[in-house]
C-alpha cells in the first residue's frame, strides 16, 4: 500500500500545456455549436466535454498517479452516473 | 481481565470536561451514542406521529385533526422515519460504534469528520423542526413530487432544505468508512476476514456516497424552481415533471438499500452467534450484499409504473426489479440454513431476530407483487404499498435496529437487561405489528387509496382492526426502549463476552476503553469459527 504522505509535483510545463488544451477544447465546442449537425451536436459536446474532464482529472486531480482502488472508485462512479443518464434517456427515448 | 477505564470516564481529549467532553468528542463511540440519542428521539416522535394517523383514521370522517393537519402528520411521520432515522439509524449508531473495533483499529480514518457529520445531523433535524413551525406545515409527502411542492404555500423549501443537510450528513459518514475499511483494518485481516456487519456498512457506504449527492441536487433543483421557476420539470416551458421523479428515485430506491443492508449485516451477526454454529455462506452473503448495491441502484423506477414513462422502460425496469429478489433471497436462505441443526440458544436479540427474516420475507415478497407491472398498476398508491414498505422497512430494518440494541447494548453500556421485559416487549411489537398491516394488505387489495384522509364504508372494518394493532405496536416499542434504558440506573454488570461471539468486539471490555481494546485483538483465520466458543460453554456445563 502506498504512503499516505506520498505527493505528486508536476512540472509548469505539464500544467500550462493542459490549461492550453482546455482553452483550445473550450474553443472547439464553441466552434461546434454553430455548426448544424442535428442531434449530433449534443453528443459531439458531451464528447469533448468528457476529454476535458478527463484532463483536469488526471492531471489537476492527480488521478494519473493514484493507486488502483481509488481509480476503481472513480469509474464505479462515472459507471453509475452513466447508468443514471442514460436509462433516464432511454425513457424519455421510447415515450 | 484487568480493570480498565471505560470510553465513559476517558474522554478523547482529556481537557475536555462534561458536556463538552461530548459535544466536541472525536470517539467515535461516543459519537455514536450522541446518534443512538438523538435517533432515539426522532423515532419516538414520529411513533406517536404515526399513532395519531392511525387514531384519526381508526374512525370514518373527522375523528379529531382537520385534514390539513393529517397530511402535514403524514408528511412529517414519513420525512422523520425515512431521514432522521432508518436512513442514519443502523450506520450511524452501530457502524460508528463498532466498525472500528471489528476491524481492530482505534477509531475512524476522519475522527473530525465524523463529528462533523453528526453535527449537519442535527442541524438537519433542528432545520426541519423550524420548517414546522413557520408558514404552514410542509403537506408533500416526504417524496416532495413536482408539480405540488413547486406550486403549494406550504414551508417546503427548508423541510427540503433539511433533507439536504441531512444528506451531507449521509455522505460524509459513508466517505469515513469507506476509507477507514480500506485503510485501517488490522494487518492481518484479509477481505474474507471481515466480520459480516462491516461488510454490510461497506456496501451501504457506496450507496450513500454514489447516490446521495442525486437526491441532494434534485433537492436543490425544487427550490431553484420555487424562488426562480426555471421551468426544468414544466412542460409550458420545456420541462419534464417525470425527470424530478426519476431523479428523487434514483437516490431513494437505493435509500431503503442504505436502510436494509446494515440491517441484514446485524442479522447475519446474531444468528451465527446464538446458534453457535458458523454462518452458512459466508462469502455468498458478503457477494449478495455487493450485489444488492449494485443492483438496487438500477431498478429506481419501479416507483413510477403510473407516472407516464415509456411502456419499454417499465417492461425493463421491471424485469431488473426482480434481479435485486435474488441476493435478497440468498442471505435469507442462509440465515435459515444456520440455523438449521444448530444449538440454538434463546435469547432477546435472536428472538427479534427471527422475526425480522419472518417479516422482512412477507415485506420482500410482497415487493414483487409491486415489482411486476401488471399486478403494481392495480395496487399502485394504495395501502397495500404502505403496508408492504412498513414491512420492509419497519419489519426489517426497525426490527433489526432493535435486535442490534438488544445484542449490543451489553458491549456499549456495560449493563445486562431484564429478558422478561424484553420478550414481552418483542410479542407485543411483532404481534401488533401484524394486526396494523396485515389488513392495510387488505385494504389496499381492495382499492383503499394511500394518504387519504376519509374513506368509503366498507374500508371501515380493516382500519377499525388496524388502530388496535398499532396500540400493542406503540406500547410493545416503548416497553422495549425503556427496558434498555432502566439498566442505567444499576451497576455494571456485563462481562466481556456475555453472548459467546466470536468477532472482535467480544474481545474487548465491555464497556470499551477509550482506544477499543487492551490487548492485541486476535484475528480469527474465519471470523464465524465458534469452536472455542462451543468448547467453553461445554467446560461451563462440565462445571470445569
Amino acid at each position: 500500500m502506498k504512503s499516505l504522505n506520498t505527493q505528486h509535483f508536476f512540472e509548469y510545463k505539464i500544467l500550462i500545456n493542459v490549461l492550453l488544451t482546455l482553452l483550445a477544447l473550450t474553443g472547439i465546442t464553441v466552434i461546434a455549436s454553430y455548426i448544424d449537425l442535428g442531434k449530433m451536436n449534443v453528443w459531439i459536446a458531451l464528447f469533448i466535454a468528457s476529454i476535458k474532464g478527463s484532463f483536469i482529472l488526471f492531471f489537476f486531480m492527480h488521478m494519473k498517479y493514484e493507486g488502483r482502488v481509488l481509480v476503481l472508485s472513480f469509474l464505479g462512479t462515472v459507471f453509475f452516473l452513466g447508468i443514471m443518464i442514460s436509462f433516464t434517456f432511454w425513457d424519455v427515448g421510447f415515450r | 481481565m484487568e480493570v480498565v477505564n471505560s470510553f465513559f470516564v476517558t474522554p478523547s481529549s482529556s481537557r475536555l470536561k462534561g458536556i463538552w467532553s461530548w459535544l466536541l468528542t472525536t470517539d467515535h463511540k461516543r459519537i455514536g451514542l450522541m446518534y443512538l440519542y438523538s435517533i432515539l428521539f426522532w423515532f419516538l416522535l414520529a411513533v406517536l406521529l404515526g399513532g395519531f394517523i392511525r387514531l384519526e383514521l381508526m374512525f370514518p370522517g373527522e375523528t379529531f385533526i382537520s385534514p390539513e393537519v393529517y397530511n402535514s402528520l403524514f408528511t412529517l411521520h414519513g420525512v422523520i422515519m425515512i431521514f432522521l432515522f432508518i436512513i442514519p439509524a443502523l450506520p450511524a449508531v452501530f457502524g460508528n460504534f463498532f466498525l472500528p473495533i471489528q476491524i481492530g483499529t482505534d477509531d475512524v480514518f476522519f475522527p473530525k469528520l465524523n463529528l462533523l457529520s453528526w453535527y449537519l445531523y442535527m442541524a438537519g433535524g433542528i432545520i426541519a423542526v423550524i420548517s414546522l413551525f413557520s408558514d404552514g406545515f410542509p403537506d408533500t409527502g416526504w417524496t416532495f413530487y413536482v408539480p405540488f411542492s413547486i406550486s403549494t404555500n406550504t414551508n417546503v423549501s427548508t423541510a427540503v432544505f433539511a433533507a439536504f443537510v441531512l444528506g451531507m450528513a449521509s455522505m460524509l459518514t459513508g466517505l469515513n468508512f469507506i476509507t477507514t475499511i480500506h485503510r485501517m483494518r488490522k494487518k492481518n485481516m484479509g477481505w474474507m476476514q471481515i466480520p459480516l456487519f462491516t461488510w454490510s456498512l461497506y456496501a451501504t457506504s457506496w450507496v450513500q456516497l454514489l447516490a446521495t449527492p442525486v437526491v441532494s441536487i434534485t433537492l436543490l433543483l425544487v427550490m431553484i424552481e420555487r424562488y426562480i421557476g426555471v421551468g426544468l420539470f414544466d412542460p409550458a416551458k420545456g420541462g419534464d415533471p417525470i425527470l424530478y421523479q426519476h431523479l428523487f428515485w434514483m437516490y431513494s430506491h437505493p435509500a431503503v438499500y442504505i436502510m436494509i443492508l446494515p440491517g441484514m449485516g446485524v442479522i447475519s451477526e446474531i444468528i451465527p452467534v446464538f446458534s453457535r454454529k458458523s454462518i452458512f455462506g459466508y462469502k455468498a452473503i458478503v457477494a449478495s450484499s455487493m450485489a444488492i448495491a449494485v443492483a438496487g441502484s438500477l431498478v429506481w423506477a419501479h416507483h413510477m409504473y403510473t407516472s407516464g414513462m415509456s411502456d419499454t422502460a417499465v417492461f425493463v425496469f421491471s424485469l431488473l426489479t426482480f434481479v435485486v429478489a435474488i441476493p435478497s433471497a440468498i442471505k435469507v436462505f442462509s440465515w435459515v440454513a444456520t440455523l438449521y441443526k444448530g444449538s440454538i440458544q434463546m435469547a432477546p436479540p435472536l428472538f427479534l431476530s427471527l422475526c425480522f427474516i419472518y417479516l422482512f420475507s412477507v415485506g420482500g415478497l410482497t415487493g414483487l407483487v409491486l415489482g411486476a407491472a401488471g399486478t403494481d398498476i392495480y395496487v399502485h398508491d394504495t395501502h397495500f404499498v404502505v403496508a408492504h414498505f412498513h414491512f420492509t422497512m419497519f419489519g426489517g430494518t426497525g426490527f433489526a435496529f432493535f435486535a442490534a440494541l438488544y445484542y449490543w447494548w451489553p458491549k456499549m453500556f456495560g449493563r445486562m437487561y431484564d429478558f422478561k421485559k424484553a420478550y414481552i416487549g418483542a410479542i407485543l411489537l411483532t404481534g401488533g405489528f401484524m394486526f396494523h398491516y396485515v389488513p392495510m394488505f387488505i385494504l389496499g387489495l381492495q382499492g383503499m387509496p394511500r394518504r387519504y384522509f376519509d374513506y368509503l364504508p366498507q374500508y371501515a372494518k380493516g382500519n377499525f382492526f388496524a388502530g388496535f394493532g398499532a396500540a400493542f405496536m406503540i406500547i410493545g416499542i416503548f416497553l422495549l426502549v425503556i427496558n434498555l434504558l432502566l439498566t442505567l440506573r444499576k451497576p455494571m454488570d456485563a462481562s466481556s463476552d456475555p453472548w459467546g461471539g466470536t468477532t472482535l468486539e467480544w474481545q474487548t471490555p465491555s464497556p470499551p476503553p477509550l482506544h477499543n481494546f487492551v490487548k492485541e485483538p486476535v484475528v480469527l483465520d474465519y471470523p464465524y469459527d465458534f469452536t472455542g466458543v462451543v468448547k467453553k460453554y461445554a467446560k461451563n456445563t462440565k462445571g470445569e
